[in-house]
């Protein structure tokens, strides 16, 4: 099997996070992979222990981006195929899926994987438009995979503990959900070994092309606190309480 | 607890290459997911997590800096990398890798025949063997030259007689390196658990390394093949490289274990409140302790990593490790006091990590060149007198 991995870098979850001109302030973030990415690529590697074949990692952005790709190959990707751009955050999910699509077409792919939305702009759209672009059937917030007779059987997650189980044809595009599989280690072994893989770089030339698609301005979540008494005998005010917490809160 | 991200106040990260990066990553998160989950109860029973050597070899950490016969030919600054991850776990984790590869180890790699180093280097890079270092006795510590350990040449072998104390791993080891006095002078041999007059047991009532094994073990009549020396062992001055090495893996190691105590105790500042309902962080005492330990350990680490370079262009020698063993760890041991400080009554307790380094560290500042013995080789390399001899 031919496994395309799409991994992205994101501002690590711990960064002190500024609002700075419709992003964040770039010189307080570290980076790291995105989370549910690493989870496609946990996938991607056991699917191809088990089955044989190759993984490639796919990952657009600047020359920051080849640490986390370095990442993967150290984790035991074959190669990696680097979208050469200062600022893809500025590309609609559309256009990125488009350069992400030109990359792979030539790869032939039997499976896709991407995780199932990123950490920072959170679209969750450039994995299933992809999947349109390359005219391949797929399935999103997956929890698990089996190849079984050269086709597809995953359980999907739905809302409110319900899973769904689909089966599809290869090939095929999967948005991963976290958690599916215990993440590896890089070992010192692979950290060494993938200083000799192949990261075939393409510069990405072509500027915002998608001209409905603006990011006006990111903002921090306001706090806000707000301290509610409940009058009554502690019997009734703790009925009240229960009221909100299932039906204002949703916490019960 | 959120996984650890680092203690970097001077952006000395700046100077790390990306596979630096990433093997401290692999280190870190290591520690945080299998390490520190262990570390309060194994300190609290005195146990060694021995659970945890599989998955270490298999990352590579045994030997790491080695090349060849498994080993991950990692830099030296690399090799730093991991040892400070794993002491932020615990120093008795970091000392049994400092112990295995650094002085069982790199002495077969240099010293050994290739029979040695086919026989042994595989299995100890692989976890499937365990190996101690057995030069300090219960009368010579500092003054390794005194021993008293013989090895008496006996048609075609040697017949080894004494005791060595301290070592760590003792117990656990399949292979001593063992240190003692031919007619010719020291000489280094590979003595096998099992060697009838070779038994070994584990010193108790410690307060420090409690999760670490450390023995004592006993030569009576043992005898030994000719093939068992190890050919390039000869002189103190052997005895004395592996020691280097494993002193430059301690001037990283405790790094971390300072690191753990200063980000302990800042979070703790920060949530303990005392004096008009305000975090002790606002007070100025507080503030002093926290700014002494991050310039510290700042300096720490960048002396660290100026000796990895120098390491790993052949220009380190051992006044170099002596003063980098020196600095760092009594910088640690004073960041695990006074972070066991801001902590107040609770850092005396095991739901917080700091006086377990502390303890720890009190060892550290002991072993492996003391704390004294470290300033009069630096006092030797500026003077040109050795006030030891």
């Amino acid at each position: 099997m031919t496994i395309i991995v799409c991994i992205k870098q994101v501002p690590a979850r711990e960064s002190h996070l500024r609002p700075a001109g419709g992003w964040v302030e770039e010189a307080d973030l570290s980076y790291e992979i995105n989370e549910p990415d690493a989870f496609a690529l946990e996938e991607g590697l056991r699917l191809k222990e088990q089955h044989g074949g190759e993984t490639v990692v796919l990952s657009a952005g600047p020359a920051r981006v080849v640490q986390t790709i370095r990442e993967a190959l150290a984790k035991g990707a074959d190669r990696a195929i680097h979208l050469e751009h200062e600022n893809p955050r500025a590309f609609s999910p559309l256009e990125t899926a488009r350069f992400m699509a030109d990359a792979i077409a030539g790869e032939k792919p039997d499976l896709v994987l991407t995780g199932l939305q990123s950490d920072d702009l959170g679209y969750g759209h450039t994995g299933v438009i992809l999947a349109e672009l390359l005219g391949l059937p797929h399935a999103t917030i997956v929890m698990q995979v089996e190849v079984r007779d050269g086709a597809l059987r995953v359980k999907r997650e739905l809302e409110g503990g319900w899973f769904q189980h689909v089966e599809m044809p290869l090939p095929a595009l999967l948005t991963i959900q976290s958690g599916i599989g215990a993440l590896r280690y890089a070992t010192l072994m692979g950290i060494k070994k993938a200083r000799t893989k192949e990261i075939r770089r393409v510069p990405l030339e072509a500027g915002p092309g998608d001209a409905g698609f603006q990011v006006e301005r990111v903002s921090l979540p306001a706090r806000s606190k707000a301290t509610r008494l409940f009058d009554g005998s502690p019997q009734e005010a703790a009925a009240q309480l229960v009221e909100k917490l299932k039906f204002e809160a949703r916490v019960l | 607890m959120p996984p650890f991200r680092g203690v970097d106040f001077l952006s000395v990260d700046s100077q790390f290459s990306e596979d630096e990066l990433l093997v401290r990553q692999t280190a870190r998160q290591f520690v945080d997911e299998r390490v520190i989950p262990l570390m309060r109860d194994s300190f609290r029973e005195g146990r060694f997590p021995s659970e945890l050597i599989g998955e270490m070899a298999r990352l590579g950490f045994l030997g790491a800096n080695l090349e060849g016969y498994g080993c991950a030919g990692m830099s030296s600054v690399e090799y730093g990398l991991i040892m400070q991850e794993l002491e932020r776990g615990d120093s008795g984790i970091r000392s049994f890798v400092s112990v295995q590869g650094a002085l069982v180890m790199y002495p077969i790699l240099t010293f050994g025949s290739e029979e040695q180093k086919q026989r042994w280097l595989p299995s100890l890079q692989s976890g499937k063997a365990v190996g101690c270092f057995g030069l300090t006795e219960p009368g010579f510590g500092s003054n390794p030259a005194g021993m008293r350990t013989t090895a008496k040449p006996d048609g075609g072998g040697w017949i080894l007689n004494g005791e060595k104390s301290w070592i760590t791993n003792g117990t656990m080891a399949d292979v001593a390196v063992v240190w003692a006095r031919t007619p010719e002078g020291i000489q280094g041999f590979l003595v096998e658990k099992g060697t009838p007059g070779y038994t070994s047991s584990d010193i108790h009532g410690k307060w420090s390394m409690r999760a670490s094994v450390t023995s004592s073990l006993a030569f009576a009549d043992c005898r030994i093949p000719e093939a068992s020396a190890l050919p390039g062992a000869k002189g103190l001055r052997a005895a004395l490289m592996c020691l280097t090495q494993a002193r430059y893996g301690i001037g990283w190691g405790v790094l971390g274990a300072a690191m753990d105590c200063f980000e302990t105790a800042r979070q703790y500042s920060l949530v303990r409140k005392q004096f008009d309902d305000r975090p002790i962080a606002s007070h100025q005492l507080v503030q002093e302790k926290l700014a002494w330990m991050i310039t510290e350990i700042s300096k720490g680490q960048l002396l660290a990593l100026h000796v990895g370079r120098l390491k790993d262009r052949g220009r380190a020698d051992h006044a170099h490790v002596s003063m980098l063993k020196r600095n760092n760890v009594a910088m640690a041991l004073e960041c695990a006091r006074l972070s066991r400080d801001l902590l107040g009554a609770n850092g005396i307790t095991d739901e917080y990590p700091v006086m377990r380094h502390l303890c720890n560290l009190e060892t550290v500042k002991t072993y492996e060149g003391t704390d004294h013995i470290h300033a009069l080789v630096i006092g030797e390399r500026v003077t040109g007198v050795a006030a030891y001899r």
